[in-house]
């Protein structure tokens, strides 16, 4: 047993060495880390965004590289686990990689950030969504190419305050850790945005019950003018039955666990008019249709999941690397920010923080039985 | 929070426990009768909803008025779901009448999971919209935002049946049978009572009783799916033990103060925490009433 390790390990040290010692033969590439779980419950998630950034780097190299020199990726396996993550950001370090596409969970892309920050290695992540990644600002280089966890109640806040015009809303949720982490969202978003904005009642309901009159009297009593419901959609079509019923023509706000067409066919007419937000859909956009032809071409079959948003995240990071026409942290970032791409999740840059401007969710309306995208 | 708030809550609570009790009795009158908890009886209520959805949709295309389809299909649910009723206890409970009862209430489980993945197979195991069969009429100027005409048929509905529920037991040849049945079996066939028979009435009224309350409810929340009757069984359940299980008049009353006290939790309190509440009364009473609210003492025959 010991032997076979020991021999492991060799393999291992072996095949390490081969691979910093090709690193160091070649000067006049452009390396770019692909950090991510690869292996483990968690792969499907990761390898999308390795099909990714070879499609996009084998693109670029094909038609003469960047800014004259041929990208080479390094794929690093994170799966998902933070304290392996923080290793494979220190061996991407060690690669002197000048920016890294991943990581994908948001507990490993967090420990990843801690060596990469200080480093100055700019990170692209396709699917890390929790919101201190960019909020807190403590990970500079960070940005990503999905919308936060908190982007729904954003929306859903601003939606109910500027759009509406609401001074009073009832907030509910089913207790789930989707629904509750919904409407807490959009309660923080309210208090710390639109103090104008009245939260007489936050609640959460039971997930099931027989019926729901209690709660719809008391919304009733609670004397309210708008309802935002965290939660999925057969809560939430016996409450808008329900509140129809007793005569409650409040506004209905809630979000993507609604905004699906099984709401629809079970509320009937109690639906028409309820607003979800719900992710903006960029699946027929040309560049969204030539990212999947491209993978269906090369793999035989059709892209996993985060794949649009890791595609959108090489794009940046290429276009960015292009017109600062350098690999200097500091130019690359102010490109991000400053240089629009076209991608498959749309036409992006980045803010301040590092959230992607154009990517996110957008607000829908039931309007004669089916989601009409509003604006 | 003011006295019109008070009633809004209480006719809420009305409602709930007149469906709770339509099921409870279900349970109550089984357990009286073979001291077996009918686990799958929370089916049969479902059951009955589903069997009414589509005898509506079928009626729906003669374009009858909404009133005769209401009546129409609930009357064949009503049937349907009663020969169900029948039916399990056939298969399930009587091959083991002499079997000991923990063997009897597993078979009572088997039969729940049984018709829960039947109905989700044969079926869906999406939500379907339930259509509004109640009639919804302006209901008087003093009651108006307390009370809607749905909530009204559902009580008085109800409350109907636990009367004529009442005059079946007191007075029919048949409630005599039962109540004799109840109190000692050996005994009862000694006299001559056909027990067979009066369990399968048993089974037959429990299960019409229990697809009623599954018309009812489903029509005024308007959705169903396979899974409704475990839930609203288990909470049925709990107000047949709140009101001492074998008493009929107790599963009305444990029904009632269970539909209350979910209703006024959650109006006042939490509706975090309804659940909560009803579990808390059930502990409360068993532990200074053990029978029940209205049950008797059980002697233990060793």
């Amino acid at each position: 047993m010991y032997k076979r390790i020991a021999v492991f390990a060799v393999i291992l040290l072996l095949a390490s060495a081969m691979v910093f010692a090709g690193g160091r033969q070649e000067a006049g590439e452009i390396r770019i880390g692909v950090a991510g779980a690869h292996s483990g419950d968690l792969a499907s998630y990761g390898l999308p965004t390795v099909n990714a950034a070879q499609l996009i780097a084998d693109e670029v190299n094909a038609a003469g590289g960047l800014n004259g020199q041929q990208i080479r990726l390094f794929i690093e396996d994170d799966q998902c686990a933070p304290d392996v993550a923080a290793n494979t950001a220190a061996k991407l370090v060690g690669d002197r990689v000048v920016a890294v596409l991943g990581h994908i969970c948001s507990g490993a892309t967090n420990a990843a950030m801690e060596i990469y920050t200080g480093e100055n290695i700019v990170t692209v992540s396709p699917s890390a969504t929790s919101p201190p990644l960019t909020q807190s600002g403590d990970f500079p280089t960070f940005f990503r190419t999905i919308a936060p966890d908190d982007a729904q109640g954003q929306l859903q806040a601003e939606f109910v305050a500027e759009e509406l015009g609401l001074t009073s809303v009832a907030i509910l949720h089913d207790g789930g850790d989707y629904g509750r982490g919904l409407a807490e969202f959009a309660r923080a978003a309210l208090q710390a945005n639109y103090p104008q904005v009245n939260i007489a009642l936050f609640e959460g309901i039971t997930v099931g019950a027989v019926d729901y009159s209690a709660i719809i009297n008391r919304i009733g009593a609670a004397n309210v003018q708008g309802v935002i419901y965290g939660g999925y959609h057969p809560e939430a079509s016996r409450l808008v039955t329900q509140m129809r019923a007793q005569g409650l023509n409040l506004s209905f706000i809630s979000g993507d666990g609604v905004q699906d067409a099984t709401f629809i066919d079970v509320a009937g007419a109690a639906a028409e008019g309820v607003y979800a937000t719900g992710p903006m859909d960029t699946s027929a956009s040309p560049v969204a249709q030539a990212a999947r032809a491209a993978h269906q071409a090369k793999y035989g079959e059709e892209p996993g999941p985060f794949f649009m948003n890791a595609y959108a995240g090489m794009q940046a990071i290429v276009n960015a690397i292009r017109t600062a026409g350098s690999t200097d942290p500091a130019a690359i970032m102010s490109a991000l920010r400053s240089s629009p791409v076209d991608t498959p999740v749309g036409r992006i840059t980045f803010d301040e923080r590092g959230d992607a401007i154009g990517v996110g969710f957008a607000m829908y309306q039931v309007q004669s039985g089916t989601y009409v995208e509003l604006r | 929070m003011d006295f019109d708030y008070f009633l809004r809550l209480f006719f809420s609570g009305l409602t709930r426990g007149s469906i709770y009790a339509l099921l409870a009795l279900g349970y109550t009158m089984v357990y009286g009768i073979i001291k077996l908890i009918n686990f799958a009886h929370g089916e049969i209520y479902m059951i009955g909803a589903f069997t009414a959805l589509i005898m509506a949709t079928v009626f729906s295309f003669t374009g009858m008025p909404t009133l005769a389809i209401l009546v129409l299909s609930s009357l064949v649910a009503l049937i349907y779901s009663s020969a169900y009723g029948f039916t399990i206890e056939k298969l399930a409970y009587k091959p083991l009448r002499k079997a000991p009862r923990l063997s009897v209430l597993i078979s009572a489980i088997g039969m729940s999971l049984f018709l829960q993945n039947y109905v989700l197979l044969a079926q869906t195991s999406n939500f379907l919209p339930y259509p509004s069969l109640l009639p919804q009429v302006p209901v008087p100027r003093f009651l108006q935002g307390i009370i809607n005409s749905q909530q009204i048929i559902i009580f008085t509905t109800t409350a109907v049946v636990m009367v004529l529920l009442t005059l079946l037991i007191k007075f029919t040849r048949m409630g005599k049978s039962m109540r004799a049945t109840s109190q000692d079996r050996v005994m009862a066939t000694l006299v001559g009572i056909n027990v067979n028979k009066v369990i399968s009435w048993t089974f037959l009224i429990g299960s019409f009783t229990a697809a009623l309350g599954g018309i009812l409810i489903s029509s005024f929340t308007g959705q169903i799916n396979f899974y409704v009757g475990f839930i609203a069984g288990i909470k049925a359940f709990v107000a047949a033990v709140l009101g001492g299980i074998g008493s009929i008049p107790g599963a009305v009353l444990g029904s009632l103060v269970l539909g209350m006290t979910e209703s006024f939790a959650a109006g006042y309190l939490s509706s975090v925490y309804e659940d909560v509440f009803a579990f808390i009364i059930l502990v409360l009473i068993l532990i200074f009433k053990p029978s029940g609210l209205l049950g008797r003492p059980e002697t233990q025959k060793v």
